[in-house]
């Protein structure tokens, strides 16, 4: 994704310095969640009750939570599982989608019908009050949120997906690539899914915004990861107890979310100036 | 639509149009049930996956084999899982959705009062939504590259990236304790709280009944934020979905020709395009509402509104399973009709596609 947003001809077109500024974001925020452990000021669990309800200062540069502990170490631990999250539901939704609406495409008739009704509905169903339901009834987890998450996402790359295979099913060039000999997987694989990977791309990065705020809401609901582990939806929790006296508790949390799904909302809307070449 | 019915003879071409529309309304009203089937089998399945033993909940730890057995029996939990589905679809379709384990109602009762609350949230964001997401579209569609369009667009996206708990949070520090504009979490001040009847369920009306001076107004103050958080998301949606198929007619002959009559900008866009993409704008509203109802859950959390999201987060808190059952089918269902009254609409204002 990164690496086509850079090669040189494409530098001038008119969505670049966006995705550019969101996938620099991202990087930079992935680096942190790398890095975590090493650029932590505090240690990020430990607790101190003296210190507990502090403004920001030179010392705590975002204050100190309701336990005592460094905010701005609660923070940057905090990226580790927020990008676990997305990372997870895009390796559980996006291959399934990918699959379901390549076949439906490609191979056509009764089978596309089916794979088709099967999109529509689970489409229409509601993701985040099912990610609900879902965690609040297996047990809180990244892995159960990110499991409800995904069996709700599919479908709107699968969608997708269809739309783009059909179209290209049709092409000369796989009319030239069958004539080759080349079929079955090895036709899907490496001829029908290449073409129409980057609208998919587009899609993603304009899903992950929402996946993160998603991840952040299960997270305020006390639905996420399990403390005493920092995750930006509960930190935001945490504060909203003390919100009318300490305010800067919930802010930076918050502000945190409100930056990472910004910068895939930039990449997604950059690239899809950039890239995608069947929009406008 | 219109070239082929012209190439047919008047009576039939209306008789197969009918006949078209009516096969479209039952293929609609049957994927309807499915999705509604489809909506019932999950949620049901995750009852039967939980961890949370029903039986125990009710005879408690200490019970003996035998008193356990004949709990399991009476709940029906001994049964085959289709049978138990169906069971469960069977009392879906009575509207019995069991008794909550928290308040001690009927799960019903308990979501019928509590959905008017929801609407009432949604709908006024859905107003505030639609008559500033459209006027922007307008004015920016009227000049577009402009600095409004500019603004647009960045508040489009910091909207869609907003979380809409922590924005809630920061208008009540700022609107209620800071500045004490607007009012406490809530639908009323305290004082009108025990004085105001329940009658529709919706605040305002129930105020403006109540004919107590100063409900009115209590109640505008404690709806003006979570209608704010809610709306702000949507708005700039709205706003620029409805801009792009405006200025996607824009190129189109019949607006050159407008032009050329010597219409002005205002007159084209109101009078000659809006008729024209009237079908995506109800798209557009309908879409943006059924994310509206689904983004209350929350709002309602952050802003103690006793609406469904706030019932289904209880819920979920005292792992309360008829209620979380009943409210993420209740939820459920009026997404799934959103949805599909969306897709109607679609297949009904675009000839292309019917």
């Amino acid at each position: 994704m990164i690496a086509a947003t850079l090669s040189a001809r494409r530098f001038r077109r008119p969505g670049f310095p966006q995705a550019a500024g969101g996938a620099v974001l991202i990087a930079a925020i992935v680096a942190i969640a790398v890095l975590a452990p090493w650029i932590v000021p505090f240690d990020p669990l430990a607790q101190d009750l003296g210190q507990r309800l502090l403004p920001p200062s030179a010392q705590h540069w975002l204050g100190t939570d309701g336990l005592g502990r460094d905010i701005l170490s609660r923070l940057i631990q905090g990226t580790r599982p927020t990008l676990e999250f997305v990372a997870l539901v895009v390796v559980l939704a996006v291959p399934f989608g990918v699959a379901v609406g390549m076949i439906a495409g490609y191979v056509g008739g009764r089978v596309e019908r089916c794979l088709n009704g099967l999109t529509d509905i689970v489409m229409a169903f509601p993701q985040l009050v099912l990610a609900m339901a879902f965690t609040g009834l297996l047990g809180p987890g990244l892995i159960n949120g990110a499991l409800s998450l995904a069996l709700t996402g599919w479908p709107a790359y699968a969608r997708l997906m269809r739309a783009q295979a059909r179209l290209v099913a049709r092409s000369d060039y796989i009319a030239a690539a069958r004539l080759q000999g080349i079929h079955g997987l090895r036709l899907l694989w490496g001829h029908v899914l290449p073409c129409c990977l980057p609208s998919v791309q587009v899609r993603l990065a304009l899903d992950l915004a929402g996946v993160i705020l998603a991840a952040a809401g299960l997270g305020f609901l006390g639905l996420g990861v399990r403390p005493p582990m920092p995750e930006w939806g509960a930190m935001v929790a945490d504060g909203s107890k003390v919100i009318f006296d300490q305010w800067w508790v919930a802010a930076s949390p918050g502000a945190a979310i409100l930056l990472l799904s910004l910068a895939f909302n930039l990449l997604a809307e950059g690239l899809r100036d950039v890239e995608d070449p069947f929009h406008a | 639509m219109a070239s082929q019915d012209d190439a047919l003879p008047v009576g039939d071409g209306f008789g197969i149009r009918m006949r078209r529309s009516g096969v479209l309304l039952a293929r609609g009203a049957l994927r309807l049930v499915v999705t509604v089937c489809g909506l019932l089998t999950l949620t049901f399945s995750l009852s039967s996956l939980s961890p949370i033993d029903p039986v125990l909940r009710v005879v408690g730890d200490h019970a003996s084999r035998q008193t356990y057995e004949e709990a399991r029996h009476r709940l029906g939990l001994d049964e085959s899982w289709p049978l138990q589905l169906m069971h469960f679809g069977a009392r879906i379709v009575r509207a019995d959705l069991g008794v909550s384990q928290t308040t001690g109602q009927p799960v019903r009762s308990d979501l019928a009062t509590a959905l008017p609350a929801t609407l009432e949230l949604a709908t006024l964001a859905m107003l505030a939504s639609a008559v500033l997401g459209l006027s922007l579209a307008f004015l920016t569609a009227a000049r577009p590259g402009g600095l409004l369009d500019a603004a647009t667009r960045v508040f489009s996206m910091i909207g869609n990236s907003m979380p809409a708990f922590w924005l809630g949070l920061v208008l009540l520090y700022v609107f209620y304790a800071r500045l004490h504009w607007a009012g406490s979490p809530g639908r009323l001040d305290d004082a009108f709280e025990y004085t105001v009847d329940h009658h529709s369920g919706l605040v305002l009306v129930d105020a403006w009944l109540s004919g107590i001076p100063g409900a009115v107004s209590s109640a505008v103050q404690h709806l003006v934020l979570p209608v704010i958080v809610l709306a702000i998301g949507v708005t700039g949606k709205v706003a620029r979905m409805v801009r792009a198929a405006l200025l996607g007619e824009m190129g189109r002959d019949y607006v050159t020709l407008a032009r050329a009559k010597g219409a002005g900008t205002a007159r084209i866009l109101l009078r000659h395009v809006l008729p024209n993409i009237s079908g995506v704008v109800l798209t557009v509203l309908a879409l943006a509402y059924a994310s509206l109802l689904e983004g209350a859950v929350l709002t309602e959390t952050v802003f103690a509104w006793p609406g469904l999201g706030r019932y289904l987060t209880t819920a979920l808190f005292a792992a309360d399973t008829p209620a979380i059952l009943g409210a993420t089918l209740v939820i459920g269902i009026c997404f799934v009709i959103l949805n599909e009254l969306t897709d109607r609409l679609i297949s009904a204002t675009d000839a292309r596609l019917a």
